[in-house]
């Protein structure tokens, strides 16, 4: 039992170790497809909709408060340009280290740097409603950019921890995402189509939250969807996971704000 | 936080139908939901909705507890004339959100 379980370990230790290569770290499925094709002909026109997708509710809020001059005349806009040019397609260029702190940040948690930095502001928590503007904001900028990015390699092992997460099987139910989003998407289950868990609609607006939501929040509705005590948004394991689904969803476009069952 | 958006034709002929829309950010909470607790949570709906061309009602809704978060009112109206056309929602306890939007009618 002890040999087996040493055994079990040292393949597990090499099978983390052989992946080398982002190219190794690539998920499984041939065809990567994004959420928005698994919705309903409705739910997709209204995405498509650039007026009556809820969530522009949160672009228009989030102009707002770029626009607004929070320190002395000072604004986002002020650096980032008045109608958000120099913001155009940097979505997927997140999350990425900081070169200041040296750590992983993600669009969120920039725009609090941005703003203890350059504005004297507070710190917004995470799924604040401003906040989640403001991010709705950025990263609509990007609309419609296909995913690549130069992965670096100081970036790799935070992509093979989010991988790790993304592959252990956790909680009561004892799955892990891999299993349905990798090995099941496409079947149905309880009523629904499950995807391939892709990040590039968030920040999305849920029908089931009735509001525009974090990819944060999402991995934390489907971990306690399997059971498993789920970690604060913008957690580091969090973070890393989003990095390692940047890498799983290179080639599709950036939806975000999407609509999403 | 409680923004509006509203959809209308800028330039119109006259005698075309024209399609107008409205969404507003609002949670429209039923009254009907119980919180992680148990804890009833209170109804806050917008109760009425609003919309009037240069004066003239051009649509009025009564809103009830059924109707989603967020609500998006699409309608038609003939285009008349120039002018402003208002839109308005009154949610419950009186509070009044008001949008507007030009139209040049030729």
């Amino acid at each position: 039992m002890r040999l087996c379980v040493f055994f079990s370990l040292l393949l597990f230790v090499l099978s983390n170790e052989q992946l080398t290569s982002y190219a190794d770290m690539m998920p499984p499925p041939e065809k990567v497809v994004s959420g928005y094709e698994f919705l309903t002909v409705e739910s997709k026109a209204l995405q498509d909709d650039d007026f009556a997708n809820p969530g522009m509710l949160w672009v228009d809020r989030g102009f707002e408060l770029y626009s607004k001059e929070v320190f002395g005349n000072q604004s986002c806009s002020s650096c980032h340009g008045n109608d958000g040019e120099k913001l155009i397609g940097i979505a997927d260029t997140y999350p990425k280290i900081d070169s200041q702190s040296g750590e992983l940040i993600n669009i969120e948690e920039r725009i609090n740097l941005c703003r203890s930095r350059f504005l004297a502001q507070s710190h917004l928590p995470y799924e604040d409603d401003d906040l989640l503007a403001l991010t709705a904001y950025v990263t609509s900028k990007s609309r419609g950019k296909t995913i690549t990015r130069d992965w670096d390699e100081e970036l790799k092992d935070h992509v093979r921890a989010g991988r790790n997460y993304f592959y252990n099987r956790r909680g009561q139910m004892n799955l892990s995402c891999s299993q349905c989003h990798n090995d099941y998407w496409g079947k149905s289950m309880r009523g629904e189509t499950v995807s391939q868990g892709h990040s590039n609609g968030f920040p999305t607006y849920r029908f089931e939250w009735q509001h525009l939501g974090s990819l944060h929040r999402r991995f934390r509705d489907c971990d306690l969807g399997v059971r498993a005590e789920p970690h604060e948004g913008g957690s580091l394991i969090y973070k890393q996971l989003e990095l390692y689904l940047r890498l799983r969803s290179e080639g599709l476009t950036i939806e975000s704000p999407s609509v999403r069952r | 936080m409680i923004n509006t958006r509203v959809s209308v034709p800028a330039n119109a002929n006259k005698g075309d139908v024209i399609e107008l829309k409205a969404l507003i950010r609002h949670p429209m909470e039923s009254g009907h939901r119980r919180g992680p607790r148990g804890e009833a949570i209170p109804r806050d709906i917008i109760v009425k909705f609003e919309c009037e061309y240069n004066n003239n009602e051009v649509l009025s809704v009564d809103v009830h507890p059924g109707v989603s978060a967020n609500p998006l009112i699409t309608f038609y109206t003939i285009a008349t004339k120039s002018g402003e056309i208002n839109f308005k929602w009154t949610d419950q306890h009186g509070q009044v959100w008001t949008d507007q939007a030009k139209i040049a009618v030729s």
